[in-house]
């Protein structure tokens, strides 16, 4: 411990840096966010997680249950299936995002924040909407394959097996990979770049060898996520009756065979332990290499000007990129517009008394959607920049424990975390006598956890990217920690903390597994509710696709206002 | 929508059927007699207040219901809250400490059957002059009064007329007509362990055609399945967009996709089976007096009226009311659906009935890819062999198709108390297989025997040249 203040050579390392252990004001913080995870993820999954462990007929403790899920060639090969759909999910994710990104962020860019705007569109995929309007477009009779019957008599499977999961996926969740590294390439400073230039570097050179790397931060974060969340998402699969996958798996064991059965439990864990497993790659990863550059003046990359062929080829790139991610909420809208929709490439005929009965009838699910996901989205930046913080700034005992078991969350099954908090808060009371577990805030604290590490991720990249000496500069001046926090690090994170606020938010606002556990009321119930209880209906068609456009337009203003919000706060430095 | 959630076996008893029937009657008599009164015992204590009912069905359903129930208890408001069975069930387990729920309102029998085990529902007599015991094979109500039917749907086959003009596919009349090469990749259905409706189906067809014979046919139109997919609503959502052609489905679906607009169509077979729908009082329900009235109003004429609104289309269980359906409305009691002799063997259902769910996950849902290329050869080779017969060729056909009807377990080991007991949650204790060992052996054995079915087929083809 005492070593490591020798000089010179930590200077490449940012960890080694530290001189200083930690301080109680931290210690207390890390207490904190301790006891909120525990009481609001652990405890909570534990209580129904501990299943895979026990035995059935005795009681007792046991690690049969793993050996069953082993020996199970579909268990095994779902496991594989999952693996390889993740994998691939992120390549296509990259392919994606990077031109998005990087022309948006690099160039003078006309639409600059409606492209990042609605390339964040993707991740709001409403349930059962969604996926409905993805089979009315590309599915076996969807417009597209009719229409090229039609044409040229050829059918082709976009939604058939893993690769209709991979093609779904994949434009579902590259927005992770375009909002973390956007974030990270305008903190890179520009001065790198043009040094690079000085030297005589241009074009792709520049991108491969300068700004991704110093990008690397931002797209390990983004990445990861898409794996993880393709890895232990379930609505994609079980819409498109994929059902070798590890968390249909999961899921269909839980609900069809009973909450008392011991290997969807295994398959959770092992959920959650793949999960948390990539997460660890990825820090490995990016740990022991220094992507911080000192010097913020400069505020980000250049803005260049593009013109002439390169623009439209620029141009041309995203939007067909931005074509095909929207397809689905093109669907959606035709969806909430038609009369019927039944095996034709357009609906019979168009009608807008969709959108009338969901006005008439759906007011307050809009506005529960607002302050639930908005809250939601608050506390997972709050506690992603806390937990940033403790991780990579200080050395407060366990802080590492908080970042895994924040992270932990992602693999949590909604369902489980919905169950959890009934099991464990319905006999708490609340002082007017009511169960805590009816409360609607444990609405929002469900849908905060289960996306913190989004959050987190996002938070932690925008650390990494920030130079140590620029707080140690500010304490030297005389400032407090708490004061270096708010005035330095906090500010130079505005990319990052929006980039998680947005995902969280997006996410948390048409999220149903959780929530559907824990709605008591009508009156309290969020959006996504009432999408699934107009979807169950063949009539309820229209008015559900109406209700998921409506939600895509809030997160979309919402996401667009975050956006104006990152670029006003960097307009100065940016002339 | 009829997703089923079940903890345990021991709990799978489905409402049985052979149970003294005379405390009912005389239940009928003391309601009837009171029914004089203008609404029943339940005005003993006027309701009033919020009731709380936590219910599968879907807004269509509900929201006419609710209208007419507040129009009737001015100053009574019903909350209604959508959960899909499962979700509710568990719902009501986890809130038991401290309830707030006054009615569970479903299709599946088994999650009232469940709830009703866990102590959770609470007896009641309803306030219902009119309503037989029986409805097609089954006894409408509870007969502990824990639970009451007050509609029946049937299952059937649903298609979508425009996709079968395109494809020329036939209308379905019969099961069977599933399994023909016609409608081979063009038919889709819920797997029963995700459907109570559908698992009732299954067991319906097992014992109205005998075990061998009955798991004969669900493989063959096991063979002509598109998907077989996880849920129920999935279904009707398939066939109504045009995705898959034909589905069997609740009828329900079907109509009130019609009445929604969508082109299609649906028909009862033969083997057919009338299912009640429930609805039960929670245990500790806060608001006794509403819960009272609002399960009497359901069961009254005005209530049961209501289930013929098209977009609700289920049947009634009062035969009085099938005077007001519109013409050629199903009448399960005039035996327009169903078979009327049919006696459904609720004892024999209820134990095997973990049994069944998995030998059609292992031996179908699981194995559909390798069922449906030797399905495919099939009837490849007897298209041929329509044009130019040949014996041997026939035969080797034949035994492909025993191969594939073949069956791990009888009839008589799917009641047995060892694999019953695996499905209970034994342990492998006294070398009694586990329920996961159980499923990799029947899973591997379906394989070895669509292996075994192909290679029948190729020598088929070979001969039929």
């Amino acid at each position: 411990m005492g070593t490591v203040a020798a000089p010179a050579a930590p200077m490449a390392y940012g960890k080694a840096v530290v001189p200083r252990d930690w301080t109680w004001p931290q210690a207390v913080v890390a207490g904190g966010i301790g006891l909120f995870l525990l009481a609001f993820l652990v405890v909570p999954v534990a209580n129904v997680v501990f299943v895979a462990f026990v035995d059935r007929a005795s009681g007792g403790f046991t690690l049969v249950n793993f050996q069953d899920f082993l020996a199970n060639d579909i268990f095994v090969r779902s496991f594989w299936n999952s693996i390889w759909v993740s994998a691939m999910c992120v390549v296509w994710g990259t392919a994606f995002a990077l031109p998005l990104a990087y022309f948006t962020t690099r160039f003078q860019f006309r639409g600059a924040i409606l492209v990042q705007t609605l390339g964040v569109v993707p991740l709001i995929m409403p349930p059962f909407a969604g996926a409905v309007a993805m089979q009315l477009l590309f599915g076996r009779n969807g417009t597209v394959n009719l229409l090229l019957g039609e044409w040229f008599d050829i059918n082709i499977p976009f939604m058939e097996g893993l690769n209709g999961v991979v093609f779904v996926q994949a434009i579902h969740y590259f927005p992770f990979i375009l909002l973390n590294v956007s974030a990270a390439l305008r903190n890179i400073d520009r001065a790198m770049e043009e040094s690079a230039q000085n030297l005589g570097a241009s074009g792709f050179r520049l991108f491969r060898r300068i700004i991704f790397p110093l990008a690397l931060p931002g797209y390990v974060a983004g990445a990861v996520l898409v794996f993880v969340k393709v890895f232990d998402d379930l609505a994609t699969p079980l819409l498109l009756n994929v059902r070798e996958m590890l968390a249909p798996q999961a899921y269909l064991r839980i609900t069809s065979i009973g909450i008392d059965d011991p290997i969807g439990y295994v398959i959770s864990v092992v959920l959650i332990a793949v999960s948390v497993g990539s997460m660890w790659i990825s820090t490995l990863f990016v740990r022991g290499r220094d992507y911080a550059t000192v010097q913020r003046g400069g505020g980000g990359l250049a803005k260049r000007m593009i013109t002439g062929r390169d623009a439209i080829m620029a141009y041309g790139v995203i939007i067909l990129i931005l074509l095909l991610v929207l397809a689905p909420h093109f669907g959606l809208l035709l969806l909430s517009l038609a009369t019927v929709w039944s095996f034709s490439p357009l609906p019979d005929g168009f009608t807008l008394r969709h959108y009338e009965r969901v006005f008439f009838e759906s007011g307050q699910y809009i506005t529960n959607t607002i302050l639930y996901a908005g809250l939601a989205g608050v506390i997972c930046v709050v506690l992603g920049v806390a937990i940033g913080y403790l991780v990579m700034r200080t050395r407060v005992p366990g802080r590492h424990w908080l970042d895994y078991t924040a992270m932990t969350a992602l693999a949590v099954p909604g369902v489980v975390i919905g169950i959890g908090y009934l099991r464990t808060y319905i006999g708490v009371k609340l002082p007017d006598g009511t169960s805590m577990a009816a409360f609607w805030f444990m609405i929002v604290l469900a849908l905060a956890v289960r996306r913190l590490p989004y959050a987190l991720r996002a938070c932690t990249a925008a650390l990494h990217q920030i130079s140590r000496s620029l707080e140690e500069a500010a304490e030297n001046l005389g400032a407090t920690k708490g004061r270096t926090v708010r005035r330095i690090l906090v500010p130079l994170m505005t990319g990052g903390i929006a980039a998680g606020f947005v995902t969280s938010f997006a996410t948390a606002s048409v999220e149903l597994s959780a929530t559907m556990m824990l709605v008591q009321r009508t009156s309290d119930a969020p959006l996504a509710y009432g999408l699934y209880v107009f979807m169950q209906s063949p009539a309820g068609r229209g008015p559900g696709a109406a209700l998921g456009i409506i939600a895509v337009v809030i997160v979309a203003i919402c996401t667009f206002l975050a956006h104006l919000l990152v670029e006003k706060d960097r307009a100065p430095a940016d002339r | 929508m009829t997703r089923k959630t079940r903890h345990t076996p021991a709990t799978d008893a489905h409402a049985p059927a052979g149970l003294p029937v005379s405390r009912r009657a005389a239940t009928f008599a003391i309601a009837a007699g009171l029914a004089s009164l203008p609404s029943g015992f339940a005005s003993a204590q006027a309701p009033s207040g919020r009731v709380t009912v936590v219910t599968s069905f879907s807004n269509d359903v509900t929201a006419p219901f609710k209208r007419a129930f507040e129009a009737a208890y001015p100053g009574v408001t019903l909350e209604v809250q959508n959960r899909n069975t499962n979700a509710g069930v568990r719902f009501v387990q986890e809130t038991r400490s401290n309830n707030q729920t006054d009615l569970f309102w479903a299709s599946a029998p088994d999650a009232f059957e469940v709830l009703k085990q866990a102590n959770l529902l609470q007896q009641y007599r309803p306030n219902a002059p009119g309503i037989p015991e029986r409805i097609g094979p089954y006894t409408i109500n509870d007969p502990g009064g824990y639970y009451f039917g007050f509609a029946a749907s049937g299952y059937g086959i649903m298609w979508n007329e425009r996709y079968t003009r395109a494809n020329r596919i036939p209308e379905p009349k019969e099961w069977i007509d599933l399994a023909k090469a016609e409608y081979f990749d063009h038919v889709i259905m819920t797997t029963p362990s995700r459907s109570g409706t559908t698992h009732l189906t299954v067991e319906t067809i097992l014992q109205g055609e005998g075990w061998e014979k009955g798991w004969r046919t669900l493989k063959a139109v096991g063979g002509s399945m598109r998907q077989i997919t996880d849920r129920s609503f999935g279904v009707p959502d398939a066939v109504n967009s045009g995705q898959v052609g034909v589905g069997i489905v609740i009828d329900f679906f079907a109509f009130s996709a019609q009445a929604a607009g969508f082109p299609v169509k649906f028909v009862y077979p033969t083997v057919s089976t009338v299912v009640p729908a429930n609805i039960g009082i929670i245990a500790n329900a806060p608001n006794q007096a509403g819960a009272r009235a609002f399960i009497d109003f359901v069961l009254s004429e005005r209530g049961q009226t209501l289930l013929l609104e098209p977009a609700i289309r289920r049947l009634p269980v009062n035969p009085a009311i099938y005077a007001r359906a519109p013409q050629g409305y199903p009448n399960p009691f005039t035996g327009s659906i169903g078979l009327p002799n049919f006696r459904f063997d609720v004892g024999v259902s209820e134990r095997r009935y973990r049994v069944v769910d998995a030998l059609f996950d292992q031996l179908i849902t699981g194995q559909l890819e390798g069922l449906k290329r030797v399905t495919r050869a099939i009837h490849d080779v007897e298209a041929r062999l329509a044009r130019r017969a040949n014996v041997e060729a026939a035969a080797l056909v034949a035994r492909a198709r025993d191969a594939i009807a073949a069956m791990p377990i009888t009839a008589e080991q799917a009641v047995s108390a060892d694999i019953t007991a695996a499905f209970r949650g034994g342990s492998g204790q006294n070398r009694a297989p586990r329920q996961a060992e159980l499923e990799q052996q029947w899973s591997n054995f379906a394989r070895d025997r669509h292996d075994e079915a192909q290679g029948l087929v190729a020598q088929a083809a070979r001969l039929a040249g």
